[in-house]
């Protein structure tokens, strides 16, 4: 029973965490595309913008849920929940820090740690694509049935080249368990370079995880391969006809499928938990400075404020980061709070370009999304899984 | 009626083995889109494969499992040849109906 | 426990497989016949085949169906048209079904020698790394056979996917 219990508290913060991860990821979205655009974003709702979330989730929920009439009921009922179920499962396998012991407890620091876990999250992401088919066509309706045409065609298509570069580091690692994968990350080359995926020997696997990405965006239906979804030729694609929270079922999902790529991405290829250089040249301390910084900030724009309430809000983020800033001194919380932040800054970073990129990139057309799926990454990626291949055992006795 | 044991027995696994594939050939002989009948040969398919781990279990070696991975990679590219025959079956003929698709019958 | 989990699978597997042969529109089919799967795949858990079990879902759910489903979608397929199989057809064949599935039953439980019980651990020799060292050593050769037939499958697909463009 102390097993059940256990994983019911790790249960309840992670579900917390991710549920609060994915509404202010939307905040954070619109914030940077208006920043990048020379607006100012969501800033009526609390200040600058922070309650958006909040505001959105009682607008969502308190709308009518329409259902046209022309839908098949059953799998149109069923689809956001199949998006939204399988977007969210596979966070169960990610560890977000190693294992810890808490008030004498010794866990880890995810919800289960499957020695089949990177087959567990492709297989998964797999089944994520009956979501939008399915939504696209019991709608009923000629857009949605494009969009969710074009969702499946583009997902069976790249789940190629990614699970491709996915095994390349694979080769390397020579285990499917997330948790593993990120220990064999744990060293550094001549005592400070990163031996993380990307840096890995025998062969660096920048490729893969450059393709990894890019496979990754077309996977989550992100800019620029948003066809299923591509507002000014199908209206809203798959999700045309829906409304209130099986919409927001379907944007959940989205987002969540974007924090699994992120997660993954980073357990893989960037070292997971691992900070980039090691603790006796200082890299404990990075958090306390990070956090200063953003307080001297908070402190700097709060004496010269742009608009008459920074002067009240910005002090009062100033104090709170001072806070978080001492909070990483304390050599009690560094061996669980350290993990944690590096693991945060690596996924909140590539969270980021996922960000940046939709901010700045048009949208492929059709036949070159394909193209470039078959004529370019696939190749490319099997290319590079047949260099890893071949330095893997060249290299192993 | 007997309490249920802890432990499912090995059989039960084949019986259910035996159920699906008897719902495949019922599928595969009384129904008359292609489409479905694809289907209910992969469901014979699924059922022949769970046989086959439940001997593996028994028999504790994995030739079973690398067996049903052969069957499943082999039905996979039959997936790809046999849909790419009913989009060509269609285009032909507008139907679905395996009835309807019988000129060589006479 | 095991039991328990058993009885939910096979009644959760035989539930979907009678709706891929009832439903009347071969999208419902194909999603029950993926419910069919996930059970199926559970079970393969259940008996120790963890790779198998993710191969199941990546291939079959993953792969195949979504294949199936795009296919139903493309073809906008509608619902099946009711047929009347043959007189002998429809008295005839769920007896001779049940019969068969009765026969085969009896002969397991009666002639089988006593097959022990399936228990959850019971065998550790599915893992990816097992699998992966018989794969590549004594089916070494059905493996590289297998590969050369998904090419030759893939050829031919592209071949009569093409036939209609032109």
């Amino acid at each position: 029973m102390n097993y059940l219990i256990l994983s019911l508290i790790k249960t309840a913060i992670v579900v917390v965490i991710l549920m609060h991860t994915l509404a202010y990821l939307q905040w954070i979205e619109r914030k940077v595309i208006a920043h990048v655009q020379l607006r100012v974003g969501p800033r009526r709702v609390g200040p600058h913008g922070l309650l958006q979330p909040l505001a959105d989730v009682i607008k969502l929920i308190t709308k009518e849920g329409m259902i046209p009439s022309h839908v098949n009921l059953v799998f149109y009922l069923l689809a956001p929940f199949i998006a939204v179920t399988f977007a969210l499962i596979t966070i169960s396998v990610i560890p977000f820090g190693p294992v810890i012991n808490v008030a004498g407890v010794r866990t880890g620091m995810e919800l289960t740690d499957l020695n089949i876990g990177v087959l567990f999250v492709l297989a998964i992401s797999g089944l994520g694509v009956y979501g939008v088919a399915l939504a696209g066509w019991s709608s009923n309706n000629k857009y949605s049935l494009m969009g969710g045409l074009r969702s499946s065609a583009q997902m069976i298509s790249y789940e190629l080249p990614m699970a491709l570069a996915i095994a390349a580091p694979l080769l390397i690692f020579n285990t499917l368990s997330f948790r593993e994968i990120v220990v064999k990350q744990g060293f550094y080359y001549f005592g400070f370079w990163p031996n993380w995926g990307i840096f890995h020997s025998p062969f660096p696997q920048i490729v893969a995880f450059v393709v990894f990405m890019i496979a990754g965006f077309a996977e989550t239906n992100r800019v620029p391969f948003d066809l299923p979804e591509a507002e000014n030729e199908l209206v809203a694609g798959f999700h045309t006809e829906y409304s209130s929270m099986k919409f927001a079922a379907f944007f959940m999902a989205e987002y969540a499928n974007m924090v699994t790529v992120s997660c993954v991405a980073t357990l893989l290829f960037l070292g997971g938990w691992q900070p980039p250089w090691p603790a006796q040249y200082g890299s404990i301390y990075v958090p306390t400075i990070v956090f200063l910084a953003s307080a001297a900030l908070c402190f700097y724009h709060a004496i010269n404020p742009a608009r008459p309430f920074d002067r009240i809000t910005l002090p009062v983020f100033g104090v709170l980061f001072l806070i978080i800033a001492g909070v990483f001194l304390i050599p009690a919380a560094q061996p669980i709070l350290l993990p944690l932040f590096w693991f945060g800054a690596k996924t909140g970073a590539i969270l980021f370009v996922f960000i940046w990129v939709r901010a700045t990139l048009p949208r492929f057309r059709y036949d070159q999304l394909m193209r470039f799926a078959w004529l370019f990454l696939f190749p490319l990626a099997l290319l590079n899984l047949f260099v890893t291949s071949l330095a893997v055992a060249l290299t192993t006795k | 009626m007997p309490p249920l044991p802890a432990e499912p027995p090995l059989t039960w696994y084949l019986i259910l083995s035996v159920v699906l594939f008897a719902l495949g050939i019922a599928g595969f002989l009384f129904r008359r889109n292609i489409i479905t009948v694809f289907i209910s040969i992969e469901l014979m398919l699924n059922a022949v494969n769970l046989s086959f781990v439940t001997f593996s279990y028994k028999l504790k070696q994995n030739d079973g499992h690398i067996f049903s991975f052969f069957v499943m990679v082999v039905a996979a590219a039959e997936a790809a040849v046999g849909l790419a025959i009913i989009l060509t079956v269609f285009k032909n003929r507008q139907t679905l109906e395996i009835d309807e698709v019988s000129s060589l019958k006479n | 426990m095991d039991t328990i989990l058993f009885l939910i699978l096979a009644v959760i597997a035989v539930g979907c497989g009678i709706n891929v042969i009832f439903q009347k529109h071969p999208i419902s089919s194909a999603l029950s016949l993926v419910g069919v799967m996930g059970a199926l795949a559970a079970m393969y858990l259940q008996l120790g085949g963890e790779f198998i079990a993710a191969a199941q879902i990546i291939v079959y759910a993953g792969a195949v169906m979504v294949l199936f489903v795009f296919v139903i979608m493309l073809l906008n397929a509608g619902k099946e048209r009711r047929t009347s199989p043959r007189i002998w057809a429809r008295w005839a064949g769920p007896p001779l079904l049940f019969l068969f599935v009765g026969a085969v039953a009896y002969v397991l439980e009666s002639f089988l020698p006593p097959s022990g019980d399936v228990r959850f651990g019971g065998f550790d020799g599915g893992s990816a790394q097992a699998i992966g060292v018989r794969l590549f050593t004594q089916y070494l050769l059905p493996f590289e056979v297998t590969s050369i037939l998904i090419l030759i499958a893939i050829v031919g697909a592209i071949v009569l996917a093409r036939k209609e463009i032109d």
